[in-house]
């Protein structure tokens, strides 16, 4: 299995050693010729509006549109964002998931903050069921999920931090900051 | 399920998330609208740029924090401010006002000669210059959650970048090499913590993101200090005071992604208007330096 990690801005490189950790061929993607032949792609942290702009500027949104028809896309804070059909203010997005998120939920880096989320669909991995610790920074919140996209986790308030559409995934916390596969593996079976 | 707020995986984590990316010092709400239009991950929120530090003199301090506070409402991109070395006072009041990134600067005069800030005792997290290995390690020993070079700011002349960021990663370089019961010796001959030259030896780079900073004024300077290993770039005086900041910001965030693609290089290099004036550091009298500020 290929996996690309869109390598415009942001945490790459934390998912690309993820992806290898897990015995899968990693390549960056900043240019529409580098999705040829990917099994999946990841999105990763940063910036939206940065990684919105370069995807604009470098022609990436259209190819990005219609790979993700076909294979398992996940956005991983600005990823999830770029993933949604809805941010509530002009930026661009790839418009695949029945989504509505809003930005910088929690307010500024001071509110950013580590939990631990229970999240069945991860049982499978690893020996034993245990709750998943999540890294959330200036992270978005998954507003309402709509059409066949499906509520995947929440905070113990019920807000919505991850979700799933088919083979889409999006979650506002960032998995590739820390040393726990089992959120990698999830996605790599939508990709399989 | 309760949360933890402000520890080190979450203070580092912004700085993941700025990497391969351009912060942009600006001195008003407008400049900061058009560094987030033209890409920017974060901008540092500043009364004068460095180059204007160094032509009016006097003591440098840190801005207002109304301007700041105007730069927060201005864009939604993260807002990082600078205090003195040492001004431990100054980081209290940043924090209090909400900046997500302070950079405890040489650019500013510092107000202690001997130490730096406790920065294990914010929630903000604190971003530092350093030159050499040694002086990283210790800054993140006082709790710095991002490094990036000096260089030599308000110059546009990327050489003295070029020598921060190749003295910290060579001494990297070194480092993986040095037999492991030689480790306390070098850590007591660069005067950093031994258990983060151990952990900086078992990573194969500094523990935290490191940017470049200091001189960077063109496309080709960001993209020289991304090729030579950086996770980043700050770009101060070199945008807004050069003849078409808008274009040239954008020129840089497109550079900095495509560091090692020399045809988009060049075309994102083209046309750009003037550059700023710059002043060539060879010429420049010792006292008018300001990377040997900090300890």
């Amino acid at each position: 299995m290929k996996i690309g990690v869109l390598a415009l801005q942001g945490d790459f490189l934390e998912h690309i050693q993820m992806l290898q950790r897990l015995g899968v061929e990693a390549v960056e993607v900043r240019l529409p010729k580098h999705l040829d032949g990917l099994d999946g792609l990841i999105i990763p942290g940063g910036e939206s509006t940065t990684i919105g702009k370069l995807a604009v500027d470098f022609g990436l949104l259209d190819p990005l549109r219609q790979f993700g028809q076909t294979h398992a896309i996940w956005g991983t804070c600005a990823g999830a964002i770029l993933l949604s059909k809805d941010i509530h203010r002009p930026q661009p997005l790839l418009e695949l998931m029945d989504i509505t998120v809003q930005r910088n939920a929690f307010g500024r880096q001071v509110n950013s903050f580590e939990a631990d989320l229970d999240i069945p669909e991860l049982y499978r991995f690893g020996e034993q069921p245990r709750p998943y610790h999540a890294i959330f920074i200036r992270a978005p919140i998954i507003e309402s999920v709509s059409g066949s996209a499906r509520v995947l986790a929440t905070l113990p308030d019920g807000r919505i931090v991850a979700a799933q559409q088919g083979h889409l995934l999006a979650t506002s916390f960032h998995p590739e900051l820390t040393d726990d596969t089992r959120f990698h593996e999830y996605f790599l079976s939508l990709a399989d | 399920m309760e949360q933890q707020v402000a520890t080190f995986a979450v203070k580092k984590g912004l700085a993941q998330m700025l990497k391969g990316g351009v912060i942009m010092d600006v001195v008003t709400p407008e400049q900061a609208r058009i560094a987030e239009d033209a890409g920017a991950v974060a901008v540092m929120a500043l009364e004068r740029v460095p180059a204007d530090i160094r032509a009016q003199g006097g003591v440098a301090r840190m801005s207002d924090p109304e301007l700041i506070l105007k730069i927060m409402d201005a864009v939604t991109i993260p807002v990082m401010a600078k205090c003195r070395i040492g001004h431990f006072v100054e980081a209290q009041i940043l924090e209090a006002i909400g900046v997500d990134y302070i950079d405890e600067s040489e650019v500013l005069t510092p107000a202690d000669e001997e130490h730096h800030i406790n920065k294990h005792l914010f929630k903000v997290p604190f971003v530092c210059g350093a030159r050499n290995l040694g002086e990283a390690l210790r800054r993140i020993g006082e709790g710095a959650a991002m490094i990036r070079t000096k260089g030599e700011a308000g110059t546009g002349d990327v050489v003295e970048a070029v020598r921060h960021a190749r003295a910290v990663l060579g001494e990297i370089r070194r480092l993986q090499n040095m037999p492991d019961e030689e480790l306390m010796a070098y850590a007591k001959s660069i005067g950093a913590p031994y258990e983060l030259v151990v952990e900086t030896k078992r990573l194969g780079r500094l523990p935290v993101v490191n940017f470049a900073a200091g001189g960077i004024a063109t496309p080709a300077d960001a993209a020289l200090m991304m090729q030579l290993g950086m996770d980043g770039v700050f770009v101060g005086s070199g945008i807004f005071k050069s003849g078409n900041p808008a274009k040239r910001a954008a020129a840089i965030v497109k550079a900095v992604t495509h560091y090692n693609d020399p045809a988009i290089l060049a075309e994102v290099s083209r046309n750009l208007g003037e550059p700023m004036v710059g002043r060539n550091i060879s010429q420049m009298p010792e006292s008018e330096r300001i990377a040997g500020r900090g300890w």
